[in-house]
């Protein structure tokens, strides 16, 4: 935002009170033509997607032969392609049980990662032990090695001491999400716990808290608008992800949606209609998490706490 | 209800050499309102937080009614603080806020209400127990940190400059209201200021600290007539003591051409160490304007409707030139800036102390 602040410098011709930088930017962000411009960005984005939406529905032919406005002045409209990737029992079809799969690859590598750094992050804030700083910034520093580096050790370490089989590779695949998704999780929920008012805490201690009750009834219900946010960027990462899932979990048992997605299309990409309907299909879980956890977006949450 | 006992306690930061608190001894009596008064950064914050279990004790000891306390986390201490930026919960009603405490110790649920009320109805808060803390104004917020502190019956409350954050009309208010409070519930009360009106009407007994080290601990009365040191002198009261350090004779302290008369004990006290000058303390509300007296050229009237207070300089006769010195004078004529008045000290209302030690002869 502070590159798009050519005002910035004045001061406010009403009310006498210099402005803060907040009502500033809360301004800017609220006026007439900064609604226009949202309103611009928001057409732009949607139309795409909603000519996907639309193409879904459009029998192949007319798919590969019209765009997708020419429904509107010659509409004709199937399930077909739904009902090839959803049902058929032919190469391109039975997406169902990819789209459990994903769900069960998705679930619990946002939990573990989301529960764990909320611990982590805990303790590197408010629990004071030796060497505190320097493993926050260790943990920190690992957040530049690249994913790719640890594939080959990480799937050879589970080969050489597990060897796990077709359902088995779950535990994998869990695994090297939450291992890779920790630094920047314990990171940024550091740093949210971290800016809490010490008081607050010093005050649950005096009334008798331990870190455990600390951390549920206290830190953590201050800190959900972070927690909600990791959670919605956890879960779009893995949801889409293709590299963690193909490397840890080849084989048809635990290969996710994104797999499928992408052997739909044909092996030269000649039956890429089916990619509209299966695109849509795992559009919609992602759209529901967003949706229902952007109520937890809330600003001012510590308001009222401390003064000054 | 309970004693607390400092007993040469020390706190010393770690990575520091000084300690931030050196070695207090100091005894609470139970039922008693004892005020810390100091300067910013003379340990006054960090004795308390060591009562409360919130800072190391690293030397020495804390007992809260003949029991050690030094090692006890703050859960086992029985105490309840009320902190300077009120630290209340703010995902939380007022009613949860003043209830957690008792919540986490699982006392009965019909208990907790009964509690709750009556210190609602103590504090005026009845009408807000529904309310989140932002929702209120900085005095109501205060008061609901009062009452988290009140439901809990502790042994000992702690108050860390609860007032620093209301507007004066509103601190005057609650000093009163505080104070009184306290004598009706009959608790053991650690508060710490760093104004010294608050400590004088507040404090059964007040402890002036400086430094780390603590200078005198006595009643407000006793402060006020018989400071301990310089330091003491200067702190308690307000406008502060003029305290100048003046040539030393045989008959007293000389003020320019006027003298100050000592006793005979009191010179030879002041001249121990070949000391040449001696430092007299005069309060502003001990001086007379009159036709003769120490000179003083006038910079400043304030006028406060009872009475007003004179600022100007004087000759003294030291190497300091000319000083800075404050005067009460009544409401009646009062000088003109640029005029030159006389002021005559009050016999017997000086305080005397040593030129190189600073303690009182």
């Amino acid at each position: 935002m502070t590159t798009l602040t050519p005002m910035a410098g004045k001061p406010a011709a009403k009310g006498g009170k210099p402005e803060t930088r907040r009502a500033k930017a809360k301004k800017r962000l609220t006026s007439r033509t900064a609604s226009v411009i949202a309103l611009i960005i928001a057409i732009l984005w949607t139309t795409p997607t909603f000519g996907l939406l639309l193409s879904s529905f459009r029998p192949a032919e007319e798919i590969k032969t019209s765009g997708w406005w020419t429904f509107f002045a010659n509409p004709s409209f199937t399930f077909d392609n739904y009902a090839e990737v959803l049902l058929s029992d032919s190469s391109a079809g039975r997406l169902g049980s990819y789209f459990i799969n994903s769900l069960v690859i998705t679930i619990p590598s946002v939990l573990f990662p989301v529960a764990f750094a909320a611990f982590a992050a805990y303790a590197l804030s408010w629990i004071r032990f030796k060497g505190r700083d320097t493993l926050f910034i260790g943990i920190f520093a690992l957040q530049v090695v690249p994913l790719q580096m640890a594939l080959v050790p990480l799937l050879s370490f589970f080969s050489s001491n597990f060897a796990l089989e077709d359902e088995g590779k779950f535990i994998q695949i869990w695994f090297a999400h939450t291992c890779f998704a920790l630094p920047f999780a314990v990171f940024l929920l550091h740093n949210f716990m971290s800016e809490l008012p010490g008081d607050v805490i010093e005050a649950a201690r005096v009334d008798g808290a331990n870190h455990g009750t600390i951390f549920r009834k206290v830190v953590l219900p201050l800190v959900t608008p972070a927690l909600a946010s990791l959670t919605i960027f956890q879960f779009l990462w893995v949801w889409n992800d293709l590299l963690v899932a193909l490397v840890f979990g080849s084989g048809q048992d635990t290969s996710p949606m994104t797999v499928r997605l992408a052997e739909l299309a044909g092996s030269r990409g000649e039956e890429w209609q089916r990619l509209t309907a299966g695109a849509f299909i795992s559009i919609i879980v992602p759209l529901i998490v967003f949706l229902s956890l952007q109520r937890y977006f809330v600003r001012g949450l510590l308001a009222g706490s401390v003064k000054g | 209800m309970a004693t607390v006992t400092y007993q040469g306690a020390s706190r010393i930061y770690p990575g520091t050499e000084k300690p931030a608190v050196d070695k207090l001894d100091l005894e609470i009596q139970d039922g008693e309102f004892l005020v810390l008064v100091g300067p910013s950064g003379c340990g006054k914050s960090t004795s308390l937080r060591m009562l409360a279990g919130l800072e190391d004790v690293d030397e020495g000891s804390i007992l809260i009614d003949d029991k050690d306390v030094s090692n006890l986390p703050p859960k086992a201490r029985d105490i309840a603080m009320v902190f300077q930026n009120y630290a209340l919960y703010p995902h939380m009603t007022v009613y949860e806020n003043m209830a957690f405490a008792l919540k986490l110790r699982k006392t009965p649920k019909s208990e907790i209400d009964a509690r709750v009320k009556e210190a609602a109805e103590l504090l005026q808060l009845e009408d807000y127990l529904k309310r989140k803390p932002k929702a209120l104004s900085g005095g109501q917020r205060q008061r609901v940190a009062m009452g988290r502190a009140i439901v809990r019956q502790p042994q000992v409350f702690l108050m860390d400059e609860p007032l620093s954050n209301l507007d004066a009309k509103l601190r005057v208010q609650t000093r009163s209201q505080i104070a009184s409070l306290q004598k009706r519930l009959g608790v053991t009360t650690v508060y710490v200021t760093h104004d010294q009106v608050e400590a004088m009407t507040m404090g059964h007994r007040v402890a002036v600290m400086l430094d780390g080290l603590l200078q005198q601990c006595d009643t407000p009365r006793a402060l006020y007539e018989t400071p301990k040191n310089v330091f003491v002198a200067g702190f308690m009261g307000s406008p502060a003591m003029n305290i100048k350090t003046v040539p030393l004779t045989a008959e007293g302290a000389k003020f320019g051409d006027v003298t100050i008369p000592l006793t005979r004990e009191q010179v030879e006290a002041a001249g121990v160490g070949d000391a040449k000058t001696v430092t007299v303390g005069i309060r502003p509300e001990h001086c007379k304007l009159g036709e003769h007296g120490i000179p003083i050229e006038v910079e400043l009237v304030e006028e406060l409707g009872s009475d007003a207070f004179v600022y100007g300089h004087a000759q003294l006769g030291n190497e300091n030139g000319a000083e800075r010195f404050v005067v009460r004078a009544g409401s009646g004529l009062l000088p003109q800036l640029g005029e030159t008045v006389f002021v005559q000290p009050e016999v017997g209302k000086e305080h005397v102390f040593h030129a190189e030690t600073g303690d009182r002869i």
